[in-house]
């Protein structure tokens, strides 16, 4: 397989449960080493799109081909070519870290004597040989977390799937998570990953495709994404409502006032200068700010703008 | 986590005929029946106590209750092999409690997301369940021939009778297996742990069909236990109930018809659920 052929490829996917679908006429297409973002909230097909790219559920429609294999009629072969790290964790609570690595190894089947000793490379490269000899059931969420990592990593897959591989983790954990799939893809690995952090897409993925009711309403670099929804936003929190509307008035760019959190916030293009902007903005009109802060669009905002597309 | 990769697949199974098929699900087979077992190695207590209740049962019955009703001669004698059939049969209950347990975890999505054989998982657990059952059977005859059990039909017809009842068991298993694919719910677990009471007390295990209405008596002849439990006293020649039916006077064959009866329609059944599971 050349670099070029897609590694992932997902054409009219639809999956219903009962008569609610799940999946609603899904396409994708993931590049050879590269990484793809799929975004959307609570409910939008993120889970159940993985499980089938993953061999886990059939589809009811549509075709699916993992490292150019169809995952319906040769699942096994595909089986032999992914990892898995799902939304839940796949690892065997009453047994070691270190006895699940190595019952994998050998269902991977490489044998007794590599199964132990990938089995050791992994604990040490995700920080926990030391644990390594503990029930799971003994272990904290991140650690847990990055044994169910290892573990979707025996193989050295090809394709590496992840259902939001970084929920439940705190800042040091994410940035673990990330780095090992940063150095999993500078090897080789197409990665997808599903995820309700727009941080972590945009740390991590090459393209980003932002799904809803199992369809795909957006699909590009996160670049263009953000630029799509009018990109970062200045957040400025007053002490006094009565200020809003002459804060409003000063500030640069499409501003929008939230009254209940007593908030101005506008959309901008450069951080540094609207940042310098609004402040001597709001000095010059003698408005004294609580807090102000500079962010990215939430996935609430680019969610919202891109519905608002949607159904314009 | 800084180690880099190399994408260097890892290629299972250069030769893929028919025969290496066959290799890797019995080296996968053997790769979860460990499972159990290690499983056992980290819950000594659980195992311990499912050892000793049948035990406690036994003691209690020959000891407490004492005489079953309508049984000449012997007690203890007629009590040991409906004892160990009894155990037999419940460990339907026991796989079932397991299994379900089991496909209540994420790690079952891993099993079914890995190039592995997909019965592997069944076969590894009744492995291990029929382990557990040697075990038990062992210890059972031993604390019986200790408060005075005895065999008196020789070496083979007590291999014979050991392996009726680890027959019972095997078909219990699928049963077991099954039932927690179909209704795999924790509610339904209990359910079935309180019935296999009164269909253990439906068969000759400890009372005597002669005692009994005989309508009553019919059905508990026609029970796989009662043909188990009669087979099995018969060839360790202890006393039995003496019925004149035909499921009374043909337990010997019985005893082997019922459970390959019940294994070949269970066994398939659950294989092809585990296969098709979440589908
Ligand atoms: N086993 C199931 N039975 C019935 N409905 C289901 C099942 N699994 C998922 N669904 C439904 O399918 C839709 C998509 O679910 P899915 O789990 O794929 O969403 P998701 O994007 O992963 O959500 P989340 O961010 O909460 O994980 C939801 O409406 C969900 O209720
Ligand atoms: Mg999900």
């Amino acid at each position: 397989m050349s670099d070029l052929d897609p590694a992932i490829v997902v054409e009219g996917l639809r999956k219903r449960y009962k008569d609610k679908p799940a999946l609603d006429g899904l396409d994708l297409t993931v590049r050879a080493g590269t990484v793809l973002g799929i975004l959307g909230p609570n409910g939008a097909g993120k889970t159940t799109a993985v499980r089938i790219m993953s061999t886990l559920l059939r589809p009811d429609e549509g075709r699916v081909e993992v490292a150019g294999i169809d995952v319906r009629t040769r699942a096994d072969e595909v089986r032999s070519r992914i990892g898995l790290l799902g939304q839940n964790a796949a690892v065997d609570e009453e047994l070691s870290g270190r006895q699940n690595l190595e019952m994998f190894g050998r269902l991977h089947h490489l044998g007794a004597r590599r199964a132990g000793t990938r089995a050791d490379e992994l604990l040490a490269q995700f920080g926990l040989t030391d644990t390594g000899s503990k029930a799971i059931k003994q272990y904290s969420g991140g650690m847990r977390r990055r044994l169910d990592l290892a573990a979707s990593l025996i193989s050295r897959p090809q394709v590496l799937f992840l259902d939001e591989p970084t929920t439940g983790l705190d800042p040091r954990g994410r940035t673990e998570v990330w780095n090992a799939v940063r150095s999993l893809v500078g090897g080789g690995t197409t990665v997808l990953l599903t995820t309700q952090y727009l941080e972590e897409a945009d740390q991590l993925a090459d393209r980003i495709a932002v799904i809803n009711h199992g369809r795909v309403i957006a699909e590009g670099t996160a670049d263009e994404l953000k630029s799509r929804t009018g990109g970062d936003r200045i957040d400025v929190v007053l002490h006094d409502t009565a200020q809003l509307d002459r804060a409003a008035s000063v500030m640069p760019g499409d501003v929008h006032q939230d009254r209940d959190r007593r908030m101005v916030s506008a959309s901008i293009s450069n951080r540094m200068a609207a940042l310098t902007e609004t402040v001597q903005a709001l000095q010059a009109a003698g408005i004294d700010a609580e807090d102000i802060a500079v962010r990215r669009p939430t996935l609430d905002e680019v969610f919202m703008q891109l519905t608002k597309e949607e159904a314009a | 986590m800084t180690a880099t990769h190399s994408v260097t697949t890892v290629e299972a199974n250069p030769a893929d005929g028919a025969g290496s098929k066959l290799g890797w699900a019995a080296a996968d087979s053997w790769t979860m029946t460990r499972r159990e077992l290690a499983h056992w190695a980290r819950q000594p207590v659980q195992v311990v106590v499912g050892l000793v209740f049948p035990v406690m049962m036994l003691l209690m019955f020959g000891y407490l209750i004492g005489g079953g009703k309508g049984i000449e001669g012997d007690f203890k004698s007629y009590l040991l092999p409906g004892m160990l059939t009894m155990t037999m049969a419940f460990g339907l209950e026991a796989t079932m409690l397991s299994v379900t347990q089991d496909l209540g975890k994420g790690v079952i999505d891993r099993f079914r997301s890995m190039p592995m054989n997909s019965g592997a998982v069944l076969v590894g657990r009744s492995i291990a369940d029929m382990l557990q059952s040697v075990v038990g059977l062992t210890v059972m005859i031993g604390v019986g021939y200790a408060i005075g059990w005895r065999w008196s039909n020789g070496f083979a017809s007590f291999m014979g009778a050991v392996g009726l009842l680890l027959l019972l068991r095997f078909a219990m298993l699928w049963i077991g297996i099954h039932l927690a694919m179909v209704a795999g719910k924790p509610e339904l677990v209990q359910a079935v742990q309180i019935l296999v009471w009164p269909v253990a007390f439906l068969s000759n295990a400890i009372a005597s069909p002669e005692s009994m209405p005989s309508w009553l008596g019919a059905v508990v002849e026609w029970n796989p236990m009662s043909a188990t439990a009669t087979a099995v006293r018969d060839l360790f020649g202890n006393p039995g109930a003496v019925g004149h039916s035909w499921a009374a006077t043909h337990a010997e064959f019985l005893a082997l018809a019922w459970p390959v009866a019940l294994v070949a329609v269970f066994f398939p059944l659950a294989v092809k659920r585990f296969r098709d599971l979440s589908r």
